[in-house]
């Protein structure tokens, strides 16, 4: 307040100072955009960004892990960041974890063990599909029990090993994983909307002038078709859930690892040591 | 045979003109008002769960901590009021009727936030493992709660979004007269945390 005060006093100063006033504007919102995105890249099933899990445990947890994936499909990932660039873990978490899209699309079973060390601040955040049978309780007693003790006494690589190991317990002995839970969120069945029956009866009129007008044809790949690619992308999800990953099922992708477009509504706990 | 084939040409001439509406962005409004609408009931979803929860962690409290009379009291009434005040699909443009519901809420949050914080005098009460389960079920619903509003409040933005600009402003005026943009959630996060109650 004062220095914007002490530049703008003199007379030759003072018209710059909405110039310098609006490229400070934009970097900062440059900033915040950086911060904003300043996600660690999924590398594998363990990004250890901050650098706490030794070589050897992190080989074995991602065995582990990958195990997991191959029996129940079920993406679980650990992942520690230096830095929650400010934010609270169960925002931070959340944000991770759509961007990372863990678990299938269709069933939303992926799990993210997310650990900060320098703000002490551990989370399990569970995908929308696992939130029956990894239940905020039970992710609440796996922090407070198999992790913030070891977290406590500085042994980051045990603690996140038991986490691990808790978690993978809870969620094969459910059977109830495999059986099929009734629909909480509305937008999971897909609605016909008003106009469907047009689009049927659009869809069979489409394939017949297709066949019969060579013309049409024409016309209906070059201007139709890229008409339509472009509207559909402006009608897609807004915000987070704009790209449905495009991996289905394993997420494997020429020998990477990849989200399989899975999503996560706040289910989890957090905690601290 | 030439009226027959004129026929399935005017046919032919529909289908494409509906093909051609759809492709220019007529379904978007509708689209985009029917994701909105799904947001909003996982937001009262996830109210009502918390709803669920509190006469379990009111009965479970009063067993420790039967002279905290007022606050008991406070919740069980705050929350009958929020369960009362409910808002349907058709009303999330009526920003007075958002107000009440966000109003009775944040009472509710308020009122949660202070038998939260009485209970932590009470050790016994802190370590019954009931509790625990059920304090860490009401932070989970209330991190859920701060998501589907988030969630909400991102798809009205790209519904209004969609109302006043190019071209949903035009289907918006010859198609969808009736749509109207919807009410903003006014209140911040802030709002939705428990107050800081210090003694």
């Amino acid at each position: 307040m004062s220095a914007g005060r002490a530049v703008s006093c003199p007379a030759g100063r003072a018209g710059s100072t909405p110039a310098v006033m609006a490229s400070l504007v934009v970097l900062l919102c440059l900033a915040m955009a950086a911060l904003a995105a300043n996600f660690p890249p999924l590398t594998g099933r363990v990004v250890d960004q901050a650098g706490i899990i030794p070589p050897q445990t992190r080989r074995a947890l991602d065995a582990k892990l990958a195990d997991l994936e191959t029996k129940s499909g079920i993406q679980l990932v650990v992942a520690t960041v230096k830095s929650l660039d400010g934010l609270e873990i169960e925002p931070y978490a959340n944000d991770l974890f759509r961007t990372w899209k863990l678990g299938e699309k269709a069933k939303n079973n992926g799990v993210l063990l997310l650990v900060a060390p320098n703000e002490r601040r551990v989370r399990i955040e569970v995908g929308y599909g696992l939130e029956g049978t990894l239940t905020d309780a039970l992710s609440k007693v796996i922090i407070t029990n198999a992790i913030a003790p070891r977290f406590k006494a500085g042994d980051f690589g045990d603690g996140i090993v038991r986490g691990v190991d808790d978690i993978i317990t809870v969620l094969t002995t459910d059977a109830s994983e495999w059986q099929k839970r009734p629909s909480l969120r509305l937008d999971r069945q897909d609605e016909p909307g008003p106009l469907s029956w047009i689009v049927v009866a659009g869809l069979i009129g489409l394939v017949v002038l297709l066949v019969v007008s060579p013309g049409f044809r024409f016309f209906f790949f070059n201007v139709l078709l890229s008409s339509m690619i472009s509207s559909g992308r402006s009608s897609g999800r807004g915000g987070t859930f704009s790209t449905g990953g495009g991996f289905s099922g394993g997420g494997f992708s020429g020998g990477g690892f990849s989200g399989g477009g899975g999503s996560s509504g706040g289910g989890g706990a957090s905690g601290s040591w | 045979m030439t009226s027959s084939q004129s026929r399935i040409g005017t046919v032919l001439a529909a289908v494409l003109a509906l093909f051609t509406v759809a492709s220019c962005g007529y379904n978007t409004i509708p689209t985009l008002e029917e994701q909105a609408k799904a947001r909003w009931a996982d937001v009262q979803n996830n109210y009502q769960r918390r709803a669920d929860l509190i006469p379990n962690l009111v009965a479970t409290v009063q067993g420790y901590a039967k002279q905290e009379k007022d606050v008991l009291t406070a919740v069980v009434e705050a929350r009958a009021k929020a369960t009362q005040v409910k808002v349907d699909a058709s009303q999330l443009t009526d920003p007075e009727k958002m107000k009440q519901f966000q109003d009775a809420q944040n009472q509710l949050t308020g009122a949660l936030g202070r038998l939260l914080v009485v209970s932590e005098n009470y050790p016994d009460l802190k370590s019954n493992q009931n509790f625990l389960a059920l304090q860490s079920q009401l932070e989970g619903t209330e991190n859920r709660i701060a998501v589907a509003r988030r969630d909400y409040i991102e798809a009205v933005r790209a519904y209004n979004t969609e109302l006043k600009t190019f071209p949903g402003m035009l289907w918006a005026a010859i198609f969808f007269r009736s749509a109207k943009p919807m009410a903003e959630f006014t209140a911040g996060d802030e709002a939705q945390k428990p107050p800081q109650v210090k003694f």
